[in-house]
């Protein structure tokens, strides 16, 4: 067995640097990476490019290093719900590139799985295809998209053993297991950390190869953005 | 002259047993209301769940458990979980069966815009892109006009694309058209509304051709 598991979040984000790439798993606030976040703002770090499906909101998730300028470029497939991400983008303070979510997904899993580009039909006849190579398959039309190169992807599991394997949870699974491997190291971080072997090998959704640093978070917030009920009747 | 629950009660109509189905946000949410309950659908939400049910209880609500819209929901008996590359696996590989979405503007060559206004609102396209691109069977759902009384219904889109030549349906507050080689076909009348008032509110052309009956809710 190989030991993955670091002490804490400060050595797990060992190595961060200014001017770097990263990855970050989630959908809106759900399954973000919260202890890596928080340590990104309290390491400073600025003129990052992060690549993550949202940009959070205006005071949590990617807002927090949002507000603290630290971001100098956004790659992301939405980004409402947030006004100071919209305040810096329309002022130019922030490069943003919006790109289509099933495209994101793809780049991040053709990193992990070592292929250099894919073909898409998303966004073909669009702004998105502008300057992209561009070819015909049986009569359909695609755009060729590139692999993400990253340096760091922190991703944000439910349960992980000491061997860097993960399980998800709900849809917190979202973009989560496709950046796993993509950068040069990714940081996974969990709910719950056990020693390796406690986890049934039939449960894994992503094998330690692809995690390099594993370490239990804490304080988890696990905001909810949009509280939907169904009245008791 | 339908509203937004009307709109969604009519696209309801064209859901059929057996089909695995991806509502966008807005007008297309409410679809789930109104499907028969005597067929078998399933609905997909694109962050990674199939078998997509109501919103939750006070207490039930659990934030793992979202769907495309961040709003809480509730899985289903024989619901699935899965990453976001699997989910457009399904969507860009053409196992969804039906896509219902919003539009700012569709032209009568079933091209679509719904993701930007350049200069004011910028949100971005989310999965809009690589469902239009992908999906055999696209249904738009929305006002016929804007806000300011202007037709979304256009010769050719102003807005930046989503997609082009994807729209093959659209059902509006005023009508249900189809996508041909010679404009929007007129099929259905809301109740109550004239096919005068349907070209008038309609830029692109419209085929009128033979009785229009209303539409059956």
């Amino acid at each position: 067995m190989i030991t993955k598991t670091v002490n804490n979040v400060q050595e797990a984000l060992q190595g961060v640097e200014n001017g770097m790439t990263f990855l970050l798993g989630g959908f809106g606030l759900c399954g973000i990476p919260e202890n890596a976040i928080a340590e990104l703002v309290a390491l400073n770090v600025s003129d990052l490019t992060c690549i993550s499906n949202n940009a959070g909101v205006d005071d949590f998730g990617l807002g927090l290093l949002l507000q603290k300028r630290q971001i100098k470029k956004m790659i992301s497939s939405y980004v409402g719900e947030n006004d100071e991400f919209e305040r810096q983008m329309l002022s130019g303070e922030l490069e943003v590139e919006l790109i289509p979510q099933g495209t994101l997904a793809e780049r991040c899993r053709a990193a992990q799985a070592g292929f250099p580009a894919i073909y898409t039909p998303a966004g073909f006849g669009t702004e998105v295809a502008q300057g992209k190579e561009t070819r015909e398959f049986n009569g359909k039309m695609y755009v060729l998209e590139h692999a993400f190169k990253a340096d760091f992807s922190f991703v944000k599991a439910w349960k992980g053993d000491t061997a860097g394997n993960l399980i998800f949870k709900g849809t917190a699974r979202n973009f989560n297991p496709n950046m796993c491997g993509a950068a040069k190291i990714t940081v996974a971080e969990v709910e719950e950390l056990v020693p390796a072997g406690e986890l049934d090998p039939n449960q894994i959704h992503i094998p330690g190869i692809f995690v390099q640093r594993i370490f239990q978070g804490t304080h988890y917030q696990k905001r909810i953005e949009q509280r939907t009920l169904t009245p008791k009747s | 002259m339908l509203d937004k629950n009307g709109i969604a009660k009519r696209i309801a109509k064209e859901v059929k047993d057996g089909y695995y189905v991806n509502l966008g946000i807005g007008i297309p949410t409410l679809v789930a209301n109104f499907v028969r309950d005597d067929i078998e659908v399933e609905f997909q939400s694109e962050n990674g769940i199939l078998g997509m049910g109501p919103f939750p209880y006070e207490g039930e609500e659990d934030a793992d458990l979202i769907n495309a819209g961040k709003q809480t929901i509730t899985a289903l008996d024989g619901a699935s979980y899965f990453d976001s590359a699997m989910s457009f696996s399904m969507i860009r590989g053409q196992h969804v069966d039906l896509t219902i979405l919003g539009a700012m503007e569709v032209a009568q060559n079933g091209d679509i815009a719904n993701w930007k206004i350049p200069g004011r609102l910028v949100k971005g396209m989310g999965g809009a892109m690589d469902l239009v691109a992908s999906a055999e069977n696209i249904i738009v759902a929305m006002m016929h006009t804007n806000k300011r009384g202007e037709s979304k219904l256009l010769e050719r889109c102003k807005l930046p694309l989503t997609g082009v030549r994807c729209v093959k349906k659209i059902v509006t507050n005023l009508a249900v058209l189809e996508i041909t080689s010679e404009g929007f076909k007129l099929l259905e009348r809301a109740p109550g509304v004239s096919i005068e008032e349907i070209k008038a509110a309609t830029e692109g052309t419209l085929v009128v051709q033979g009785d229009i009956p209303e539409m059956i809710l």
